[in-house]
């Protein structure tokens, strides 16, 4: 009576489906999320800003699969994850900078940041932000030359002009400790840009830092695809937002938070490097404390620090501060409510008492 | 006002398969039908028939030897084999084979019943006992039991028409069909604890169902619309959804007052008060990629379930596994031979493309997402991790016997990584590392009382 004898069935544990997103999808969608950005850094600082880009990317790629190659494990081309590496450690440098030097930034994020740590998972620094800081501890000069945002950047590849060693940042303009009197960006004797400026991406900075808006566009689009929550980008943002507001060292005081949101690399810290999954807490309660430490930190570097930005090392700082996170924002326990491990807790000090007094 | 509960995940739901089709009976009755003697929980069942002996539908054929419920024919014939043949729970179980003599002579037991206003909550007890209902959802609980247990301890009845894994139609359609069986069964069952109200909790993609049922139901029947997620219909989720009250680790429902019970269960005690009928058969959706014809069929329980799939036109391509249940609990089934039971509510064929791509080599890239679906509060991947080198105290300590195993961590895991199958083999293990300690225990204070 049975006619399917030669059938042959998987017998497996559940759950049998899975959710269509996988981990090449997620970090496709991060790619996706960034290419407003590129288009406004490309518009604003000449082509060069995609060719770095490019090769930073080729160079993650590289040194992955060098790495791999050279331990004999397997491959992991696939799950894009350096290149979304290669496309942020582009993103926070300047695009005066030489080839070779973000070569030597892709080396240390994919070897030792990374690799060195066992890959995909295992790092506990952004790979992408710690190239960033070994670039600034190394290079200091070429990692701060800036280029005049415009039209003239189109021509010259790779030429700089004497305009691009000058150009003020709206960060630099808005510093405490470097220069005597911070002030709003367009007040300064050489304008760093107005507002307007600052939003969209019209002012000397990082390839990817400088257009608040396209960076904007990129984490809602983020936030649209589930690839991440609002818990961290709006714990961060929120924390600069309200800091800078009650401590505002300029007129109007709305205004000079708008260009602390605006200005520097907090839009792309906030929205793509501290979301990045493997260095942040995946607890819920953890996310916002991480999100409010970042911000945290980011407004004491820029207002007290020796540097005009923050947002990377804030970052880096609370990277470290992950695991021991996550340790004390587990979820309460299902079916336990508060008063009752208030009652355990009692329970077992008056026993320790008792044991003590016995 | 309804409560939230957190996590969950919403997997496609592939309702429309089958959900606008009717439930009807098998077009042709199964020649012979395997009665397990275990589809409760408890002890199996000791078989009062033997060879050769005539039964009709509603005959008595195993009796409990503990905690269950009693097993009758679902079909009237000839015992042909009283053996050890492959069930569902995997294995073999000791079942009683009836060669189906296709008239359906109802057991002399089966009788109209007129007044049944006037039965007792014990008595309603008693019925449902001797009819041997199940939980119908999954489980197979013995509603007997849980009905007993429940008297003087609950306040709230609940009962569950969430359907919520994907696929599964059968109470979907019960609940437009027999909606005055779910409302009667409820109201027996609310009597038979002492309560005088009852709440149906239904996922709101079954909107018409909805409508139907408030139709139908007085002021103490309520039905509540729930937000279709994936795990509502999860007994402890659907508490919590309803009465905001969650229930505590290692618990049971009515430790906060709640009785669950599946709205097939209520239909089913329906027809063993009104009309006497035992439960001997019960509506299966038969669907999946791989069926030829989705559809709905009520049943006799012990058909085997070749015999069902060949019912629904057979198989219009290979499935790659074939599951009793949803894709998101389900069981798979290895041997063809191996019947439907009283809580089998869905035979799922599933193709090699509908079935989870599984890419061991890949890591955990720590996004959280398992954290942010697991509706009990739980962190899979810390869990995983600690699986992963053995560490069973630990894992214990992040509370894996809080588990329920209903996938959401699996399904949206972005690497695939087999979540709960490391959960079960970490349970297992701490079961086993317990049982052992206390036999090891036990052995040296009988050596004490012995020096």
């Amino acid at each position: 009576m049975n006619e399917y004898k030669d059938l042959k069935l998987t017998v497996a544990s559940s759950p049998h489906v899975n959710s269509p997103v996988n981990t090449r999808s997620l970090m496709l969608d991060v790619l996706i999320a960034l290419v407003p950005a590129l288009c406004f850094a490309v518009f604003f600082q000449g082509p060069k800003a995609l060719a770095l880009t490019l090769v930073s990317v080729a160079g993650c790629e590289f040194f992955e699969w060098l790495y791999r190659k050279l331990l004999k494990k397997p491959q992991t081309m696939g799950d894009l994850s350096a290149a979304v590496t290669g496309v942020l450690l582009a993103f926070v440098c300047p695009v005066t900078l030489p080839y070779w030097t973000v070569l030597i930034g892709d080396f240390f994020a994919m070897f030792v940041v990374k690799q060195l740590f066992g890959g995909l998972g295992k790092n506990f620094l952004n790979p992408a932000l710690a190239g960033r800081a070994f670039l600034m501890l190394s290079y200091p000069v070429l990692m701060t030359t800036w280029a005049k945002p415009g039209v003239s950047n189109w021509f010259g590849l790779t030429a700089q002009s004497a305009d691009a060693i000058t150009a003020a940042t709206p960060m630099g303009v808005m510093h405490g400790s470097t220069v005597a009197d911070p002030m709003l960006p367009w007040k300064a004797a050489e304008s760093a840009g107005t507002l307007r400026d600052l939003f969209m991406g019209n002012v000397g900075g990082c390839i990817g830092e400088v257009s608040a808006l396209a960076l904007i566009i990129g984490g809602i689009y983020l936030i649209w695809r589930g690839v991440i929550n609002p818990r961290i980008p709006g714990a961060y943002i929120g924390t600069v937002a309200v800091l800078t507001l009650i401590f505002s060292r300029g007129n109007p005081h709305f205004e000079w938070m708008l260009s602390q949101l605006f200005g520097g690399g907090l839009m792309l810290g906030a929205f793509f490097m501290a979301t990045d999954y493997v260095t942040s807490p995946c607890t819920p309660n953890g996310e916002l404390i991480y999100g409010v430490g970042c911000g945290l930190l980011t407004v004491f570097i820029r207002y007290f620090g020796g540097y005009p930005e923050g947002v990377s090392y804030a970052i880096l700082l609370m990277n470290v501060c992950t695991p021991i996170i996550e340790k004390y924002t587990h979820p309460s326990r299902f079916g336990v409510s508060k008063e009752d491990i208030r009652k355990a807790k009692e329970a077992a000090k008056a026993a320790k008492k008792g044991g003590a007094e016995a | 006002m309804l409560h939230q509960f957190f996590g969950g995940v919403h997997p496609a739901e592939h309702k429309d398969l089958t959900e606008h089709k009717a439930t009807t009976p098998l077009a042709e009755a199964p020649a012979q039908v395997v009665i397990p003697m275990a589809m409760h929980v408890g002890a199996p069942c000791k078989p009062v028939v033997a060879v050769g002996d005539e039964v009709k539908v509603g005959t008595l054929i195993g009796e409990t030897t503990g905690l269950g419920a009693p097993i009758h024919a679902s079909v009237s014939g000839r015992v042909a084999a009283v053996e050890p043949r492959p069930y569902g729970g995997g294995g073999m179980m000791m079942s009683v084979v009836i060669d189906n003599d296709f008239q359906d002579t109802p057991d002399p037991c089966v009788k109209h019943r007129d007044n049944v206003d006037a039965l007792t909550g014990a008595e309603i007890i008693e019925i449902v006992k001797n009819a041997g209902i199940t939980g119908m959802g999954g489980a197979g609980f013995p509603t007997h039991v849980k009905l007993s247990g429940a008297v003087g301890k609950v306040d709230t009845l609940i009962l569950n028409g969430a359907e919520c894994e994907p696929y599964i139609t059968s109470d979907h359609r019960l609940m437009l069909e027999r909606g005055e069986a779910v409302i009667g069964g409820a109201r027996l069952m609310a009597k038979a604890c002492g309560l005088t109200e009852a709440t149906i909790g239904i996922e709101l993609n079954k909107p018409d169902a909805i409508e139907h049922l408030k139709t139908l139901a007085g002021s103490d029947v309520h039905i509540e619309g729930l937000k279709t997620r994936y795990p509502q219909g999860a007994e402890k989720q659907l508490i919590q959804m309803i009465t905001g009250r969650q229930v505590p680790p290692g618990g049971l429902p009515a430790h906060v007052g709640c009785l669950v019970s599946n709205v097939a269960t209520a239909a089913a005690v329906w027809d063993a008060v009104t009309e006497g009928k035992p439960l001997t058969r019960r509506g299966v959706t038969l669907t999946g990629g791989a069926m030829a014809e989705p559809m709905n069929v009520l049943a006799p329980v012990g058909t085997p379930v070749g015999w069902l799939v060949k019912m629904a036109g057979g198989f219009k391509e290979t499935p790659d596994r074939l599951l009793y249940g949803g894709p998101m609990m389900g069981n798979p089934i290895y041997d063809l031979d191996a019947p439907m039971m009283k809580s089998t509510n869905c035979l799922l064929a599933l193709t090699a493309a509908e079935v989870a791509e599984q890419d061991p080599a890949q890591t955990c890239i720590r996004c959280g997402k398992c954290v942010e679906a697991c509706p009990m509060h739980l962190t899979p991947l810390f869990m995983r991790m600690r699986v992963d080198k053995r560490k069973w105290d630990e894992v214990e300590a992040l509370h894996v016997m809080d588990c329920i195993e209903c996938g959401s961590c699996n399904y949206i895991c972005p690497a695939r990584l087999p979540l709960v199958q490391s959960f079960r083999t970490a349970k297992f293990a701490i079961r086993d590392k317990a049982a052992k300690e206390k036999a090891a225990r036990e052995a040296k204070e009988k050596e004490a009382a012995k020096a």
